[in-house]
């Protein structure tokens, strides 16, 4: 496994290939999207999904933990996937997370799907954390550097030899970095929608999640006219 | 078994100039003795009329309200259709017979109006039925009803659409014990199946074809292609069959190829000889008006992929023509079938192979269908998550015990072997989900009363059931419409994906210029330059079948049946010989040789591409572990070729059985193929819903990604039903496992290894298409990307070494445009000339 180290308001960072970011100098790890019960939430509606969503998201996150050791985890909002979703962690659940709360500080910063703290689980919830030059918000602004955010599970497609490879990606120009959900049901949402593309209007670079290390590619600029531009990159024919 | 026709019918038939065919007597007698039949006959040969006749007859005898008979058919169009026909003898007899169609366009009000009086003959599709069966009245509709006419059943048995079909026909059976069935195929491969589909004790009352077909090849002008699978050279040759007839249809294999010869015939049509498009990517508005066109003579010819293979009779058409391989022997009779409706004369059809070995499987095919081999593989049994759909579907008509279900389910053929377990293990998955973790008691969709009897949870999970009826699973879509025009029709998402704004591809005969995407639409404008894309679809391709392979195997082996084949084969196949050795009946033969930096290893399986594809993935797998470093294969129908950096060695072992154990387990835990069929599976049993009341808007977001579901239920619940329904599917017929099998069985001790100095010639065909198909890396996406983002460290390196700003990156080329075959002529030459001083050896 190797993470890949960046450089953001003359902070040295990782990005994990698991999707989430370590400060080194903070011992801060931060994570995004978990959306925890989703598949309950699903279920709530009548699609009876497998119930085992929230185990696999903190297995994903219990790695990260084992890896990073860090003092502080950072939620990056919408943790749950809706405001009751703590109320419905099973036991198992409930207690790995108290678990990790005990080994760690947690700050819950709240998104859109939970707006309010969740219940009867340690750590602070706030709107956004402000550490030194790095701000850890839910939505990105679109002012100001510094910025780590989640919120729009960027992902990108990569032409290849084979196929179009399509992964949950960070996306980094410089001066802001958005994480990629980390949710085991969480889709995607790509790179070049306008939504993701406006807050990168100068480009910038993606990293996409692999097995043990990240794929890196560049994300072009909106040119004049044209709305979207893709990370993309191409092979010239095998013969 | 004789019977005879009564007034006033027997006056009708004479009027038409008819004589009631001994077959339609047949089945006539067999139904009044208040059996089950099924009629199997030829196209033209008055199938459907036989059907309705003993129908047509009670209810002429003894009028009557009520539901009295049923029509199920694949097609809608073919339902309507007949509905029409069915008027002519009913109006022309002043019978007291009222019928009416049911599909998805009726109205409410014509709905309403056949719930309160229901017609005598009621024309449907077996999702119609399976709506009208999860209405609460359904038991009462249906009680009456007599007999069950079951059209193009060979089209539907096998099937997940037969699959609903039958436990339908269960229901129905259930309704009224009385009740028969009158199935209506087309000759099969497996008319005992067929059969026992009807039912358990079915009479079986078979005609043969009349005159036999007329099977003619046309090769194209100047050099026989050595690769490409679209025929476009053989255009004007095409043109020239379609003046000399009134009206063709031309069938190809994909949509990408109508798309491209449809252009291409257009390009040269200096005549504008009326010639449409016909496929089922296109907005069915535009599908209706060429359907139209054609049957009131305003067309000359149709460029049709399957789309145009059922459905009805246009009796107008004069002649068929197969471009491409025609893949299989009943398809090919199919298709030549649609030209000339009357069973007495033959039906002109004209194969026109795109490439050599095309050539051969045309050969192979002819001789097939004058041998009157049919293919096709038996049906296997009925899906489990078909099974799931019904089940749910049945509970919103009514409550039901669980122990007479099972008993109803296990009459319908599909499902006789069903076991108690696995039915219960079905019904536990739609009320809970069926998961060890007990976590969804509160949001159960069927629950239990104290009798045992299983209800629906409420109103609200029944309209969701009933809006996600159905078994056909599209790939993701995604609409086309021209920038503030008209809809043209649907391409995959995947296919999307990969293209920038500003590209040109083509799509329903028009060249696009890609805007943007909006929503779930991709909107286009005319025109476009540059080398346009054409959409692909996944599982757009048949594969050849056993049958047909068996066949070229047998050709190629057999030095006496070469004199059909033209000139440039003969020649081809004699250099083969004589530099490498050809491929023989019962052994497998494998042929290596270096090129460039590369080794390649050529496998001459005939398999289908489908199983070839499979079997690359498992070869180069093992191929790693034996440390030969593959870097890529590609496959075809008849061969698979792979390339690696080091030379393959001890091929036999490579080949060997063991292959189907570890690597198997290793590649169904990636393989994207199971994923689709997770899929296509998660749906029908309702677990991913294609509609939500009230959510059309939002239903990305309501929606997970079928990908993220499969990987946290293949992690936490191996043995779950839905996974053992994927696997089920996976191995029956989807990924060919069989066939790969019975392939390494075949090979056991009978690899016959040639080590080349060079390409050999059978081994030209497959070179070519490298680069053109897309190509499977060995190693998974994770390599692909590693691949694709190793190309980009130029870009970085001027990056770094002092542009602020990354280049804006486009890919240097389209990856994998389908193109005709210039591209193979380019290429030819480099690979030809190798082969004039051959070296050999057999190890």
């Amino acid at each position: 496994m190797s993470a890949a180290p960046i450089h953001l308001a003359g902070e040295r960072l990782m990005l994990d290939p698991e999707g989430g970011l370590f400060w080194p100098a903070r011992r801060l790890l931060a994570v995004a999207d978990l959306h925890l019960e989703k598949g309950s939430a699903a279920a709530a509606r009548g699609a009876l999904l497998p119930p085992w969503d929230t185990r696999a998201t903190l297995d994903r996150l219990a790695g990260l933990l084992r890896r990073w050791r860090p003092e502080t985890v950072v939620a990056l909002g919408d943790s749950f996937h809706d405001a009751r979703g703590a109320g419905r962690l099973q036991p198992a659940d409930r207690a790995r997370l108290a678990a990790m709360g005990r080994a760690a500080r947690f700050v819950w910063v709240l998104g859109n799907h939970d707006p309010a703290p969740p219940e009867g689980l340690p750590g602070e919830a706030t709107e956004a954390l402000v550490l030194g030059a790095l701000t850890f918000r839910h939505i990105a602004t679109g002012a100001g550097g510094g910025d780590i955010s989640g919120h729009f599970h960027p992902k990108a497609s990569v032409p290849t030899a084979g196929t179009v490879v399509s992964r949950p990606c960070f996306v980094f120009d410089g001066a802001r970095l958005m994480l990629p959900a980390i949710g085991a049901y969480t889709g995607g949402l790509d790179v070049r929608d306008p939504a993701i593309a406006a807050l990168f209007p100068r480009g910038g670079r993606v990293f996409l999640l692999g097995r043990e290390r990240l794929f890196s590619f560049p994300l072009a600029a909106r040119a004049a006219g044209r709305r979207v531009q893709a990370a993309q990159a191409g092979l010239p024919p095998h013969m | 078994m004789t019977g005879t026709l009564a007034e006033p019918f027997a006056g009708w038939f004479a009027r038409q100039g008819w004589a009631p065919r001994p077959h339609q007597l047949a089945v006539l007698a067999a139904a009044q003795a208040g059996r089950s039949v099924l009629l199997i006959a030829p196209t033209g040969g008055g199938k459907t009329l036989a059907g309705f006749l003993p129908s047509l007859l009670e209810l002429h005898a003894a009028p009557r309200a009520g539901l009295h008979t049923l029509y199920v058919s694949p097609l809608k169009a073919l339902a309507a259709d007949v509905a029409r026909n069915l008027m002519r003898p009913v109006c022309e007899l002043s019978l007291d017979i009222t019928i009416a169609t049911r599909s998805g366009d009726t109205t409410a009000t014509e709905r309403r109006k056949q719930r309160e009086k229901p017609p005598n003959i009621l024309l449907t599709t077996p999702e119609s039925l399976a709506v009208l069966l999860s209405q609460p009245d359904a038991s009462a509709f249906f009680a009456p009803i007599r007999r069950i006419i079951i059209d193009e059943i060979h089209a539907l048995a096998g099937s997940k659409r037969g699959d609903q079909l039958s436990l339908c026909l269960a229901r129905l059976h259930g309704f009224s014990p009385n009740a028969t069935n009158l199935g209506l195929s087309a000759t099969v491969a497996h008319p005992d199946a067929i059969a026992a589909y009807v039912g358990p004790d079915a009479a079986r009352v078979t005609t043969q074809g009349g005159a036999p077909p007329e099977i003619t090849m046309i090769l194209p002008a100047g050099r026989l292609p050595w690769s490409g699978h679209m025929g476009l050279s053989s255009a004007p040759d095409i043109l020239a069959r379609i003046r000399a007839a009134g009206l063709s249809i031309v069938f190809v294999n994909t949509r990408a190829q109508a798309e491209l010869l449809f252009q291409e015939l257009w390009k040269i049509n200096t005549e504008t000889l009326p010639i449409a498009i016909h496929h089922g990517s296109l907005e069915l508005s535009q599908r209706l008006r060429v359907e139209a066109a054609m049957a009131a003579g305003q067309l000359r010819a149709v460029v049709a992929t399957s789309s145009l293979d059922l459905g009805i009779d246009w009796g107008g058409v004069d002649q068929v023509l197969q471009v491409g391989a025609p893949k299989g022997v009943s398809r090919l009779l199919q298709r030549v079938g649609r030209a000339n409706h009357r069973m007495d004369e033959a039906s002109r059809a004209i194969l026109v192979p795109a490439n050599r070995f095309e050539v051969l499987e045309c050969e192979a095919a002819i001789v097939g269908v004058a041998a009157n081999a049919l293919d096709g593989d038996p049906p296997g049994p009925g899906g489990l998550d078909v099974l799931a759909q019904h089940l749910l579907l049945t509970a919103c008509a009514g409550p039901f015990l669980p122990d007479a279900m099972y008993a109803e389910v296990t009459g319908a053929a599909p499902y006789a072997g069903l076991t108690r377990a696995d039915f219960d293990a079905v019904l536990d998955f739609v009320e809970t989900g069926g998961y060890a973790l007990q976590a969804y008691d509160n949001y159960r969709k069927l629950f239990r009363d104290s009798e045992g009897r299983v209800h629906i949870r409420g109103e609200r999970t029944a309209r969701q059931a009933r809006m996600n009826i159905g078994t056909i699973v599209e790939e993701p879509l995604l609409k086309v419409r021209l920038a503030r025009g008209p809809l043209l029709g649907e391409v995959e998402e995947y296919f999307v994906t990969m293209l920038a704004p500003g590209d040109s591809f083509m799509f329903a005969g028009r060249l696009l210029r890609f805007l943007r995407l909006r929503d779930t639409v991709c909107e286009v404008a005319e025109g476009g330059e540059g080398e346009p894309k054409v959409p692909a679809y996944a599982g757009g391709r048949m594969p050849l079948t056993t049958n047909l392979a068996d066949r070229v195997r047998a050709m190629l082996a057999d030095r006496r049946t070469w004199p059909a084949f033209p000139e440039p084969v003969r020649e081809w196949l004699n250099l083969q010989q004589s530099v490498s050795r050809l491929p023989g009946r019962d052994d497998l033969l494998v042929e290596t040789f270096p090129r460039g930096d590369r080794w390649y290893l050529v496998a001459y399986c005939f398999e289908g591409r489908n199983a070839h594809q499979t079997l690359g993935l498992l070869l180069t797998r093992r191929m790693e572990r034996f440390g030969m470093a593959p870097l890529g294969f590609v496959a075809t129908d008849y061969v698979l070729a792979v390339w690696a950096a080091r030379e393959p060695l001890d091929v036999a072992r490579l080949f060997d059985e063991d292959m189907l154990g570890d690597d198997l387990e290793a590649w169904m835990a990636e393989s994207s193929m199971l994923r689709r069929t997770f899929r296509r599976v998660a749906v029908i049993a309702g677990l991913i819903e294609r509609h939500h009341p009230g959510a059309e808007k939002t239903k990305r977001q309501v929606t997970v990604n079928s990908d993220l579901i499969y990987n946290v239920l293949r992690r936490h619940q191996p043995d779950h039903i839905l996974l053992r329904a994927t696997r089920a599917d996976a191995a029956g017929g989807l990924t060919d496992l069989s066939r790969i099998a019975l392939l390494l069985a075949r090979a056991r001790g009978h690899v016959r290894h040639m080590v080349l100095s060079r390409v050999s010639p059978l081994a030209v065909p497959v070179l070519l298409e490298i680069g053109r198909e897309s190509v499977r890396n060995a190693a998974g996406d994770d390599a692909l990307l590693a691949a694709a983002q190793g190309l980009d460290e130029d870009a970085l390196v001027a990056e770094a070494s002092g542009a602020a700003e990354p280049p804006p990156f486009r890919p240097a080329a389209p990856p994998a445009p389908r193109r005709g075959p210039r591209r193979a002529h380019q290429r030819q030459g480099s690979l030809f000339t190798r082969l004039s001083t051959p070296g050999r050896s057999e190890r």
